[in-house]
């Protein structure tokens, strides 16, 4: 392995490979964002829901946290996307990534929403809140909280599992890396590239989930001291 | 419709499903295997090993669980054959390329179930059992272990779940298992909807039996005290 | 034990600890502890929280081990670097933590049983036996088959008294055994620690339990910032007109818990 040539192809590919890191940014921002506008209210219909609407939603976290994603990318983008008229690669990378994290992010939500004293809703209901109100003033403001650090842990898992939709050819991190390894031979090169890039985002992601946390803290208000 | 689309999946794509199980299966097996071993190593020398080896072990563990998958798989795969040393280099195949790689990233999520597991044991435990004369070796056999096992259970059967599902990757690299498979028939016949759709109820059907497994498991060796987190 | 011969056993030395050493670090928690126990006595270690009367017994079998000092158990001198012989003596000396630290994962049965099965290699058979007859001495052979998790803080504590019990020890090492519990369940452990010293078992322990101490224990040891300050019998220390570090200790320990001297 020459080690001068390995660098010369990752300085070359820089500006390349980039372009892939905001691919891949772009991609984990829109999987992240549909999961949590579709989980939350999984989660809310989970716990308060009537009897079919929780085994709805018990069946829709079980088909998407049994099925392989690889498989459900080629589903969505091969099989029912199509029928839909989209034949964006990108799109259904976000759609698949998407409704995956909502299974996922639905139970970190639900967890938290359980492990609320009982009276929080109680007291709501006691000064003659609707339960939609006691829901969206009182248990959302303070289950969400508890979640961030299991969300912290589904966007590291998101963030790693989008290289996967390099098989539908979105140019994201992956993709780019294995076509310049191809190019210019340099595989080992650019494979460590391609980690060291992922870990930074998980880094970065990671301190600006942790700066959230720390905005949104109320003194004295954990999950180790809710339970 | 649905009569027509059982008559395919019976007659076009299920015996090939059926054939690639088996090669799916000689993946997740010793996988887990390997994965289980490696990380029951790894995770005891995070807690009880010698500073530097300790480290050693840490970096191993978030240099694994901190890149895809994906990228590993690739690296042992493709790249691996250009590291030279000596003129000499590795040569994976496919399917040892992909047990190495899931081996390796299983091990590094299995370490940290059982250092939890480890770690969850009270130092009053092994006081009270110096106390009563045990020596180290009987202590780690009759305090540690049994307690510690029962903690990491159920993530590290969660990490065996995963493994069923991400033993799919293994087609990125040209392994025909389920998911290689199953893309073949669905550019053959042109009906991917009715491919990917059975796959993935083959998935659904293993993990589930993979759970349910499970649950059994820590059902048999629950204790009170050290019960299964309800869900 | 008849009565005849635990008044010939009385002047009988079983632990002897001369000197003991111990700190962490520039804490000198530990200093120049020396004490004897006599076959059949209660000794009751009194003082402020943090006197260093924990570490002395954690000492005294070497879970801490003491950085300088001298012990004696019936005679012969522990020597705590020998390994083998170290556990052959923590066999011979129960001990009873303040947070109980029952094995989890075992019953109280399980509890009893597994030293006797696994350090002292009893059939299964004569360890179930010998277990059940401890648990039955503290009251709970019924709830021999319950773990930890299903037991009250009162019960935990009396299955760890007859887990160090089953071991036969020729001395029992009580550290605060009733201070972890609620005040409706201390009464049921004191009570099992009264039975043990009317049957004639050599005890140290360390307690706020003034009052109940004061009836049983043939000494009070005061231990203050890791040195034993005073020692002498209850009725002396705290004769009316002594003048003594423990008088005043116990005194402002009553007026908190409400009872008389």
């Amino acid at each position: 392995m020459n080690f001068e040539k390995a660098l010369r192809a990752i300085i070359d590919s820089l500006p390349y490979m980039l372009g892939g890191v905001w691919v891949t940014v772009g991609l984990i921002v829109g999987a992240l964002a549909l999961g949590f506008v579709l989980g939350v209210p999984l989660a809310v219909i989970q716990v308060y829901g009537r009897t079919l609407a929780r085994r709805l939603v018990v069946l829709y976290v079980w088909l998407f946290r049994g099925v392989p994603i690889l498989v459900l990318i080629f589903l969505f983008y091969f099989g029912i996307l199509p029928h839909l008229g989209l034949d964006s690669a990108f799109l259904a990378g976000v759609i698949v990534l998407g409704l995956t994290s909502a299974a996922y992010q639905s139970q970190i939500f639900r967890g938290a929403i359980q492990s609320l004293p009982a009276g929080q809703l109680k007291a709501a209901r006691a000064l003659g809140m609707t339960d939609t109100q006691a829901i969206s003033c009182i248990v959302l403001p303070q289950a969400l909280r508890l979640s961030i650090p299991g969300w912290s842990n589904e966007f590291s898992i998101l963030l790693k599992d989008s290289a996967l939709v390099m098989v539908i050819s979105v140019q994201e991190i992956m993709a780019r890396t294995r076509s310049v390894a191809g190019r210019t031979h340099e595989p080992v090169a650019m494979a460590l590239f391609a980690g060291v890039l992922f870990f930074i985002l998980t880094w970065i992601g990671l301190r600006l989930l942790r700066g959230l946390e720390r905005r949104v803290r109320i003194k004295g208000y954990s999950q180790e001291g809710s339970v | 419709m649905l009569e027509e689309y059982w008559l395919f999946a019976s007659e076009r794509v299920m015996p090939g499903l059926n054939a690639a199980l088996l090669v799916s299966a000689r993946l997740i097996v010793p996988s887990a295997l390997y994965g289980a071993l490696l990380g029951v190593i790894t995770g005891a020398i995070r807690v009880y090993g010698p500073k530097p080896v300790r480290r050693v072990a840490d970096a191993y563990v978030s240099l694994f669980r901190g890149t895809p998958l994906v990228v590993q798989l690739y690296f042992w795969y493709f790249a691996l054959p250009y590291i030279r040393v000596g003129g000499f280099a590795i040569v994976l195949d496919a399917m040892q390329a992909s047990i190495l790689g899931f081996a390796l990233c299983s091990a590094a999520y299995q370490s940290e179930y059982i250092r939890g597991g480890l770690l969850s044991i009270r130092s009053g435990q092994i006081k009270a059992a110096r106390a009563l004369g045990m020596n180290p070796m009987q202590t780690v056999l009759h305090v540690v272990l049994p307690q510690a096992v029962r903690r990491a259970l159920p993530g590290c059967g969660n990490e065996v779940v995963y493994l069923i599902k991400y033993s799919s990757l293994a087609s990125i690299i040209t392994v025909n298992e389920l998911t290689g498979t199953a893309r073949s028939i669905a550019k053959a016949t042109f009906r991917p909807i009715e491919a990917y759709a059975t796959v993935a109820v083959y998935y659904l059907l293993l993990v589930t039996l993979a759970v349910w497994l499970l649950r059994w498991l820590e059902d048999r060796m629950s204790i009170p005290g050290f019960e299964r987190p309800r869900d | 034990m008849s009565v005849a011969s635990q008044a010939k056993g009385q002047n009988q030395e079983i632990l002897r600890v001369e000197k003991l050493n111990k700190s962490f670090g520039t804490n000198h928690v530990l200093k120049d502890a020396t004490l004897t126990l006599r076959k059949g006595e209660l000794k009751v270690l009194i003082g402020p929280s943090g006197g260093g009367k924990s570490t002395l017994l954690q000492c005294m079998n070497f879970l801490i081990p003491p950085d300088s000092g001298r012990i004696w158990l019936d005679g012969v001198e522990i020597l705590g670097h020998k390994k083998r012989e170290l556990y052959a003596y923590r066999q011979q000396v129960g001990m009873i933590f303040q947070d109980f630290n029952l094995f989890d994962h075992l019953s109280a049965l399980g509890n009893v049983r597994i030293a006797l099965t696994r350090v002292r290699g009893m059939s299964r058979k004569d360890a179930t036996d010998r277990a059940m007859a401890e648990l039955d001495r503290v009251g709970l052979a019924a709830k021999a088959g319950l773990y930890p998790a299903q037991l009250s803080g009162g019960q935990k504590q009396r299955v760890s008294i007859a887990r160090a019990l089953a071991m036969d020890p020729k001395v029992l090492l009580l550290d605060e055994p009733t201070s972890a519990l609620d005040p409706e369940l201390i009464g049921e452990v004191l009570a099992v620690v009264k039975d043990l010293a009317t049957a004639g078992m050599t005890m140290i322990m360390a307690t706020h339990q003034i009052t109940f101490s004061a009836q049983l224990a043939s000494e009070f040891v005061f231990m203050e910032q890791g040195a034993i300050i005073e020692h002498d019998s209850p009725a002396a220390l705290l004769a009316p007109g002594a003048c003594t570090r423990t008088k005043a200790f116990c005194a402002k320990i009553n007026e908190l818990t409400g009872e008389p001297v």
